[in-house]
């Protein structure tokens, strides 16, 4: 099992000027990032939508990498689209998924068929043209230069330890610092995208 | 002149709208209005067709084309539209995301006359749910309403929906 924290450390290295979508990542994410205004950090707007979301933005910015840290359960909301990633192909985008298993920020129940899904097998019957899994953070650290390095779409599946969270919502630690608008308008502010 | 002329709307005229504001890629799931529609934008080298299987997956597209600077517009029928609703919440609403919804009126008859589809009996109350402001085009003389939409959603930074009124009288040819 890969520890989300230290993975998201080891691609940081890797990043260079890739605008970063860090998903359920993103309250670890928002210590790490070498690049804030280049991160798209948006909590939870509606679960199902996050890759959706990535790749509108690797549709909108071809030329600059965009890289997602999807969730497994995010991903089982809407996993048509990765049938839409895999028509249109966008060779800018890196969409990792953190498989936890489970429902973290419910209290960890466990979503459906959660030990048995290949979500690597999965991205590639879609269409993806390269998938990789990992269940270490030493192979995956390794292997990251030449994930990056080729031309996207591209999926990689890693098994994460749970960050369960079980206290009621209003007691957490509000990681977000920014509003949804104002992330959004420091990137196009960062890219000079006339809003 | 019988109803048929009168209600003639033609798919040229709705793709002549979408591109005056600039539209850059129509995100969308084709529906029994709209496949004469969906040709012309096929053979437009100007707009990216996006097809999402799921009309709630074409809201977070549009909302990462919009954040990213590409001006979509979301082609669904009324079903999808309503498949849709915490999609439209959180990526739409929640973002601030201006963007149009061309909706296909399934089961939506002229005059208000009932049909056996129940789709359009739901459709208006959802808009109205979700504070969703909307146009009703059912001929080539509402068109210009598609741009009072267009120009709505920008100013207010919220979804705007058209509602495509012409099932039974001619769009689809």
């Amino acid at each position: 099992m890969i520890d989300t924290a230290e993975m998201l450390k080891a691609f940081n290295a890797h990043r260079g000027d890739a605008i970063v979508v860090p998903g359920r990542g993103g309250r670890h994410w928002v210590r790490i990032s070498s690049e804030p205004d280049l991160d798209l950090p948006m909590g939870d707007p509606a679960m199902g939508g996050h890759a959706a979301f990535a790749f509108g933005v690797a549709l909108a910015q071809p030329q600059r990498r965009v890289v997602l840290f999807d969730s497994e359960g995010d991903l089982q909301m809407g996993l048509g689209i990765l049938l839409t990633v895999a028509e249109l192909k966008p060779a800018n985008f890196y969409h990792f998924l953190l498989d936890n298993e489970c429902y973290a920020t419910t209290g960890g129940q466990p979503v459906p068929n959660a030990k048995n899904v290949d979500y690597m097998m999965m991205a590639k019957a879609a269409g993806y043209p390269r998938a990789y899994a990992f269940t270490e953070l030493d192979a995956l650290s390794a292997a990251l230069p030449e994930i990056i390095g080729q031309p996207g779409p591209v999926f990689v599946a890693m098994k994460v330890n749970p960050d369960v969270e079980n206290k009621p919502i209003t007691q957490r630690t509000k990681w977000r610092t920014r509003s949804w608008t104002q992330v959004i308008a420091d990137l196009q502010r960062r890219l000079c995208i006339a809003a | 002149m019988n109803d048929r002329l009168q209600a003639h709307l033609s798919p040229e005229v709705i793709l002549q709208q979408i591109k005056r504001h600039g539209v850059t890629h129509v995100v969308w799931l084709p529906d029994s209005e709209t496949n004469w529609l969906y040709l012309l934008m096929k053979a437009d080298p100007a707009l990216t067709l996006v097809a999402v299987p799921r009309e709630g997956l074409a809201c977070s597209v549009a909302a990462g084309l919009a954040a990213g600077g590409k001006v979509p517009v979301i082609l669904v029928q009324n079903t999808g539209l309503m498949e849709s609703g915490d999609s439209i919440r959180g990526w739409l609403f929640g973002l601030e995301i201006p963007v149009v919804f061309m909706v296909g009126m399934r089961g939506w008859n002229r005059h208000g006359a009932p049909t056996a589809d129940t789709a359009s009996v739901y459709t208006e109350p959802f808009l109205n749910a979700f504070r969703i402001n909307y146009y009703l085009v059912e001929s080539d003389a509402d068109a210009d309403r598609i741009s009072v939409a267009f120009e709505e959603s920008k100013r207010t930074k919220r979804p705007v929906a058209v509602l495509v009124g012409d099932e039974y009288h001619g769009f689809n040819k």
